[in-house]
């Protein structure tokens, strides 16, 4: 199909989206990831059952951590598509990118850069 | 096991908001079993007081560990050589776990970083209930091992009262009447009988009434 989304994703393969943990997702906003999505079967066509209902609810409690310290919880979603669904696979990076793109950057990659001026030495970077 | 439950992020954000330093520490029985307090949570509460500190534009060193029990000292020994590298320390133990890190620390603040709730047992995951209130003398035997101790809301010895209805507690309509199981259950076992006799008055001397209790074991002690 040779169908296009967005060149900001960076795709994370995981063996069933049941792998993927609250501290996984935490681990990449710390890191500086500006939004995650985690992107499983759909509901009811697990093959282990039920690895993408503990997702979902994984990203759930992500959200409510990522809202109480400021990070912001839509920053995190749960997706659901059939493997060969190319076209909605699109849409779901589309509308996560969008979704980014108006939260804005993670206010970590700014936290950090500031704290990382803050400790360099005076003069630094002036040379080239 | 000791069932314990999260503490709200805010709550322990308001106990450490003013920290340079601050040891996350979890223990890797009870509270791993409950997930509320393993590796696993002691990491996704770190992480979180990272980035909560990180956006106050604050620099904050938050430690992460997880012993293999926090109520014996042999491995509370283990961060004797560390634990003065934070200012203090949110133990994911159970109560009694942050109590005793916090009495073999005594220059440290030790804050919970977990509600700890009772002993129980897991009815499927992520449901818990309670089955033992330690009342230290145990009466399992003649009740068909069903604790009205821990499971009659008032605690009856000779029970049901009038608040049973359809096996169910007049507390709410979620709770099964202790009394009601003791029967079922001893009708299954074929004892019944055991039901027509009257339990004698409790000694409670032995649980809570008689103050902090201890168990010495003189065939143990050194």
């Amino acid at each position: 199909m040779r169908l296009n989304y967005p060149s900001s994703v960076r795709i994370i393969r995981v063996p069933c989206t049941g792998k993927v943990d609250v501290l996984h997702i935490l681990r990449c906003f710390e890191r500086g990831a500006d939004g995650v999505y985690v992107v499983g079967c759909r509901e009811g066509d697990c093959h282990y059952q039920s690895g993408n209902f503990r997702a979902k609810k994984r990203v759930e409690q992500a959200q409510h951590l990522l809202d109480r310290i400021g990070i912001g919880g839509q920053r995190v979603r749960m997706c659901n598509l059939s493997s060969s669904d190319a076209p909605l696979f699109v849409r779901f990076a589309e509308e996560m990118h969008a979704v980014v793109m108006a939260a804005g950057p993670n206010p970590i990659r700014a936290a950090r850069a500031s704290q990382k001026k803050a400790s360099a030495p005076s003069g630094a970077g002036l040379h080239p | 096991m000791i069932v314990a439950d999260r503490k709200p992020i805010e709550e322990i954000i308001e106990q450490v908001k003013g920290l340079r330093s601050v040891l996350v520490l979890g223990c890797n029985e009870c509270v791993t079993v409950c997930e509320a307090g393993g590796k696993k949570e002691v990491g996704v509460l770190a992480s979180a007081l990272r980035m909560y500190f990180l956006q106050q534009g604050r620099e904050v060193n938050v430690g992460e560990r997880t012993l293999e029990r926090q109520c014996d000292t042999e491995y509370l020994e283990e961060i004797r050589d560390s634990i003065d590298h934070y200012e203090a320390v949110v133990s994911l133990a159970c109560g009694v776990g942050i109590q005793f890190t916090a009495e073999r620390y005594p220059s440290k603040a030790v804050y919970p970083g977990v509600n700890t709730c009772f002993m129980g047992a897991a009815l499927e995951r992520g449901v818990w209930a309670e089955r033992c209130q330690g009342c230290g003398n145990c009466i399992l035997a003649t009740t068909g091992a069903v604790c009205p101790v821990a499971r009659c809301a008032k605690r009856l010895f000779n029970g049901p009262c009038g608040g049973s209805t359809d096996g169910k507690c007049e507390i709410s309509k979620d709770v099964d009447c202790a009394w009601q199981l003791i029967v079922d259950r001893l009708k299954a076992l074929g004892r019944l009988e055991d039901y027509e006799k009257l339990c004698p008055i409790k000694d409670w001397s032995t649980d809570r009434a008689g103050g902090p209790r201890k168990v010495i074991r003189e065939d143990l002690r050194s």
